[in-house]
């Protein structure tokens, strides 16, 4: 177990490090193709693992979770903005277990 | 102030305002993963006014949650902060080289997906007044709405709780579902990541992994292998300017 400011103080340096070494220091785009390609891919993998099966263990029941991921992924998908997914997908689960509540 | 400088100040604030609402509700969201990992909402407040980063401080909050070690962490915060460094790498084409080169420690400070996004939409160089006042319009949101979400997580009921928990997932999904429907590769990776990531939970095997380093260890080998198997096109990695946020 550590100590809670010094993990702080790790998730904000190497954060700072990351956004600011390509600024100081790289002066051409890399050239490397599967370097370029793996940090293209990253953000996808990463976001993908922590979402899934996170949100379905996020809420009081894993009906709900479940019906907010599908109700995500289909509003994203036809084009819904960032505020509108995250928003649906709140209310989704309140309804729902409203629902499940009262069954 | 120059006359020029003035201008660029006031379009930051107004591009800025609308951003700090969306991450006023999104940060309150991290401030209830925070608060379930035992931060107070000083310290909540604190890694969210150095990080600037929702699914960084989100896999951190993860790492603290599970009392992981400060290697972990650091791995962690790489993996999950990576398309920053993809991000800071198109923003330094965008640098004059004209402009005083402090403020390239000032601008890493906030590259966030809102802020990188509507730097990059600007026509020409970018102004250092634009993006600080941008900045100054939604950053502090940032660090607010995570404070506010350990405390007033706290009084809120649980259904409501368990409704707002969902809005960082949300935000997730709304990052990388609309690329999956250009690039096939995208689709699988989202795909395969989802799989191996429910059954790494549920198969015995690997369920003693924290989760933590099994986003490490399973983000790395996918991407890898999908770099290795399916490089992008060189017209293509500039498809991260309308992808997300946070």
């Amino acid at each position: 177990m550590g100590n809670v400011y010094v993990y702080i103080l790790v998730m904000g340096a190497v954060t700072y490090l990351i956004r600011m070494l390509p600024l100081t220091l790289i002066q051409r785009e890399t050239k490397n193709k599967f370097f370029k390609s793996f940090l293209t891919y990253v953000p996808y993998a990463t976001l993908a693992l922590m979402t899934f099966p996170a949100i379905v263990e996020a809420t009081q029941s894993e009906i709900s979770g479940i019906a907010a991921l599908v109700t995500g992924v289909v509003l994203a998908f036809i084009g819904a903005n960032l505020v509108q997914v995250a928003g649906a997908c709140c209310v989704v689960v309140f309804i729902s277990e409203l629902i499940i509540s009262h069954i | 102030m120059t006359a020029s400088n003035k201008k660029a100040f006031k379009e930051g604030l107004r591009d800025g305002i609308p951003i700090g609402l969306g991450y006023l509700a999104v940060s309150f969201s991290l401030g209830i993963t925070a608060r379930a990992s035992g931060l107070n909402w000083i310290q909540a407040f604190l890694a969210s006014a150095t990080s600037y980063a929702s699914a960084g401080e989100y896999a951190g909050f993860i790492v603290i949650g599970e009392a992981g070690t400060y290697i972990e962490m650091a791995t962690m915060i790489l993996v999950a902060n990576c398309r920053y460094l993809l991000m800071s790498t198109a923003l330094s084409q965008k640098l004059s080289r004209d402009m005083p080169f402090y403020h390239r420690f000032l601008i890493a400070t906030h590259v966030t997906d809102e802020l990188f996004g509507i730097n990059i939409a600007r026509p020409g160089k970018l102004e250092p007044a634009y993006d600080y006042a941008a900045f100054l319009a939604c950053g502090p949101a940032w660090a607010i709405g995570t404070a506010i979400g350990v405390v007033v997580g706290n009084a809120l009921p649980y259904n409501i709780v368990s409704a707002l928990s969902v809005a960082l997932y949300g935000m997730f999904i709304a990052i990388i579902i609309p690329p999956c429907k250009k690039n096939k590769v995208i689709a699988g990776i989202v795909a395969v990541s989802f799989a191996l990531s429910y059954a790494f939970e549920k198969i015995p095997l690997f369920s003693s992994i924290s989760s933590g380093t099994k986003i490490i260890i399973l983000t790395v080998l996918i991407s890898a292998l999908a770099a290795a198997f399916f490089p992008v096109k060189d017209e293509e990695p500039a498809e991260q300017k309308e992808d997300g946020n946070g």
